[in-house]
C-alpha cells in the first residue's frame, strides 16, 4: 500500500492537523508520501521531510499555490495520487474543500472525517452530528479519505530525513481566483488544537460580557476562546469560533462550558474533550450530562471568582 | 440566469435520531422528515438572487423516495418555481448524487448552483464540490455572502480561523454555509401555490446514471456515552478536583 497524505500548512512549516493526519496514515500502513503544494513552501516541505515514517515528500512549489483554489489543490493532487492507494487529508475547511473534487474526479467515494482505521478498506465515521457511528467499507481502487485531527493523537514531529522531490504543479486554472482573506488575529492557541478550551453561549447575553467575563479566564489557563452557536448567532462571537456539528471539532485536555445549555449540535464538537467543566445556572442543562465537573449557578460571580481562585 | 438547488430530505433537525438495534442504521419509521437545513438556506439564497433581479429562474431537485416531493413542495412554498424529482428507492452515496445532479443540470443548463455544504444526516460535505468537479466548473464552498455580476460570483468562504473571498467564474457551484442568511418561513398562501407549480419526475436510468453504491456500511452503532460527572459545590472545589483529581492545571 502506498499512501498519499495532502500536507496543510502555511508555507513555512506544517499546520498541526498534518501530524494528526500522519497517524492515520500510520495505521493503514504502507509507504507514505506527503505532499506540499504552496508558494515558497520550503520550510513546510522540510518540516514533512523531518516527520519520522515519512518515505517521502512531493514539493509543488509554484506562484498561483499561494492562496490555493480547491480547483488547483485537486490538480495538484491528482498530479501526485498516481500509483496511490490511498489519498489522505485533514476534515478542516482546508481539506473539505478540495478533496471531493479529487474524489470526483478519479470516479471513487469519499470516506469523509474518519475517526478510526479499522483496516485498509475499512473506516469508523460519525454520522448524524456524532450521534451515531458508521462502520464503512470501501471497495473502490482508491480510497479517498479526510481524516477527523482529534480522534488521532498526532505523530512525533522531528527525527526523520525524507528526500524532498520537486513535483511540477499544473497550470493555474481560471475557474476561480482568489480575492482575499480576513484572518482571525489573536495571541491565543487555536480552536482546533489548544490543551484548553473556555466556550461561551448564549447566557453571557452581549458581546461585551462575552469579552469581559471569558479573556480573563481564558487568559490565565492560556486557553482558546469557542462559542455556541447560539452566542455566535447572537453576534458575541465571530463565526469560526463556533464549536459543534458544522462549526469546529475540538478535543481539548479541558474544556469549559459557560452558560451554554448543550445542543447535541454542541455537544457533537466538543464531547471528546479530556475533561469537561460546565457553568450554568439551569441545574438541568443538558450540558451537565457529558460534564465531568458541574457547577449550577450565576457565571456573572462564578466565572471571574475561578479567575480569582486560579491565582 | 437560472439557479439550480439540490434539496435533501432528511430526518428532521430536532428529532434525537435512534440507532437500529440490528445495527443497520438509523431508525426512520415515524421520524419526522424535513429539509435539511443547509439547503434552506441554498433555497433562500436563489430566491434573493431572483428577487433582486439578478435569477430568472429557481430550479429546485431532490434524489430519493417519493418523500422528496415533500421537501420539493416545501422548497417551491419558499419561493422556487419549479421542481424535478428524481425518483428512486436505492441508497444515495454523494458521488451519485452528484452524477444524477450533473445529468440534470445537463438538461437545464443553470448558471449557478446553490448547494448546502452537508446534509445532517451523513455529515459528508461532499456533493456540492464532487458536483463542480464533474461538470468541470470552478466552485465556492462555505459561503457566507454571495454577490453575482458581470458572469462571476464574489464569494465569502468560511475557513478555519476565518474568512477568505474567491471570485468563481460562472456556471459555477456554491456551498452554503450557516449564516449565509436566514431563510423565510413560507406563508400559508404561498404553501397553497406551492401545490400547483410543476414538478416533474425523472429516474437515475432516464438520467443515464448508476448510483450503485461504492461504500458499504458494516455496521452503525451508538457512540461510547460519556458519564456524567459530579456537581461541584464551589469555585474552590472546582479548582481542586481540576487540579488534584483530573490534574489537567498547570
Amino acid at each position: 500500500m502506498s499512501i498519499l497524505v495532502i500536507a496543510e500548512h502555511d508555507n513555512a512549516g506544517l499546520r498541526p492537523a498534518t501530524l494528526n493526519t500522519l497517524a492515520a496514515a500510520a495505521k493503514i500502513g504502507g509507504d507514505i508520501t506527503v505532499l506540499v503544494a504552496g508558494s515558497g513552501c520550503a520550510g513546510a516541505a522540510a518540516a514533512a521531510a523531518a516527520v519520522p515514517g515519512v518515505a517521502k515528500v512531493l514539493s509543488a512549489d509554484a506562484a498561483h499555490l499561494a492562496h490555493p483554489t480547491a480547483e488547483d489543490l485537486a490538480a495538484v493532487t491528482l498530479a501526485a495520487a498516481a500509483g496511490h492507494s490511498h489519498v489522505l487529508a485533514p476534515a478542516g475547511s482546508f481539506g473539505k474543500n478540495f478533496m471531493p473534487r479529487v474524489a470526483a474526479t478519479l470516479d471513487v467515494a469519499q470516506v469523509s472525517d474518519i475517526v478510526e482505521v479499522v483496516s485498509a478498506d475499512t473506516f469508523v465515521r460519525p454520522i448524524y452530528a456524532g450521534n451515531a457511528l458508521a462502520t464503512v467499507q470501501s471497495a473502490d481502487p482508491v480510497k479517498v479519505v479526510t481524516v477527523r485531527a482529534t480522534a488521532f493523537d498526532p505523530v512525533a514531529a522531528t527525527g526523520g530525513s525524507a528526500p524532498v522531490e520537486a513535483l511540477a504543479a499544473p497550470a493555474a486554472s481560471l475557474l476561480s481566483a482568489f480575492v482575499s482573506q480576513e484572518l482571525s488575529t489573536s495571541a491565543r492557541p487555536e480552536l482546533g488544537n489548544a490543551r484548553v478550551v473556555v466556550t461561551g453561549g448564549r447566557a453571557l447575553g452581549s458581546a461585551e460580557a462575552y469579552a469581559s467575563v471569558l479573556e480573563p479566564l481564558a487568559d490565565r489557563l492560556g486557553a482558546a476562546l469557542g462559542a455556541s452557536r447560539a452566542a455566535v448567532d447572537s453576534g458575541y462571537a465571530p463565526n469560526d469560533a463556533q464549536v459543534g456539528q458544522t462549526g469546529k471539532i475540538v478535543a481539548p485536555d479541558l474544556y469549559i462550558a459557560i452558560g451554554v445549555s448543550g445542543a447535541i449540535q454542541h455537544l457533537a464538537g466538543m464531547k471528546d474533550s479530556k475533561v469537561i467543566v460546565a457553568i450554568n445556572k439551569d441545574p438541568e442543562a443538558a450540558i451537565f450530562q457529558v460534564a465531568d465537573y458541574g457547577l449550577v449557578g450565576d457565571l456573572f460571580e462564578l466565572v471571574p471568582a475561578l479567575v480569582k481562585e486560579l491565582g | 440566469m437560472k439557479i439550480l438547488v439540490p434539496v435533501k430530505r432528511v430526518i428532521d433537525y430536532n428529532v434525537k435520531i435512534r440507532v437500529a438495534a440490528d445495527g443497520s442504521g438509523v431508525e426512520t419509521a415515524n421520524v419526522k422528515m424535513s429539509m435539511n437545513p443547509f439547503d434552506e438556506i441554498a433555497v433562500e439564497e436563489a430566491v434573493r438572487l431572483k428577487e433582486a433581479g439578478v435569477a430568472t429562474e429557481v430550479v429546485v431537485v431532490s434524489a430519493g423516495v417519493a418523500g422528496c416531493v415533500d421537501t420539493l413542495r416545501t422548497a417551491m412554498a419558499l419561493g422556487a418555481d419549479r421542481a424535478i424529482h428524481v425518483n428512486t428507492d436505492a441508497e444515495l452515496q454523494p458521488l451519485a448524487v452528484a452524477k444524477l445532479l450533473k445529468a440534470v443540470a445537463g438538461r437545464e443548463q443553470p448558471q449557478l448552483v446553490i448547494c448546502g455544504k452537508q446534509a445532517i444526516d451523513d455529515d459528508a460535505n461532499q456533493t456540492g464540490q464532487m458536483l463542480a468537479a464533474l461538470l468541470g466548473w470552478g466552485q465556492a464552498a462555505f459561503a457566507s455572502k454571495v454577490s453575482v455580476a458581470d458572469g462571476r460570483a464574489s464569494v465569502t468562504r468560511e475557513i478555519d480561523g476565518g474568512l477568505e473571498t474567491v471570485s468563481v467564474a460562472l456556471p459555477a457551484v456554491i456551498t452554503t454555509d450557516l449564516r449565509l442568511n436566514e431563510p423565510r418561513f413560507a406563508s400559508l398562501p404561498n404553501i397553497m401555490k406551492a401545490k400547483k407549480k410543476p414538478l416533474d419526475t425523472v429516474t437515475p436510468d432516464e438520467l443515464g446514471v448508476d448510483v450503485t453504491p461504492r461504500l458499504k456500511t458494516l455496521k452503525v452503532a451508538e457512540p461510547p456515552k460519556r458519564q456524567a460527572g459530579v456537581k461541584v459545590a464551589s469555585v474552590a472545589e472546582l479548582v481542586a478536583k481540576l487540579r488534584d483529581e483530573a490534574k489537567v492545571l498547570r
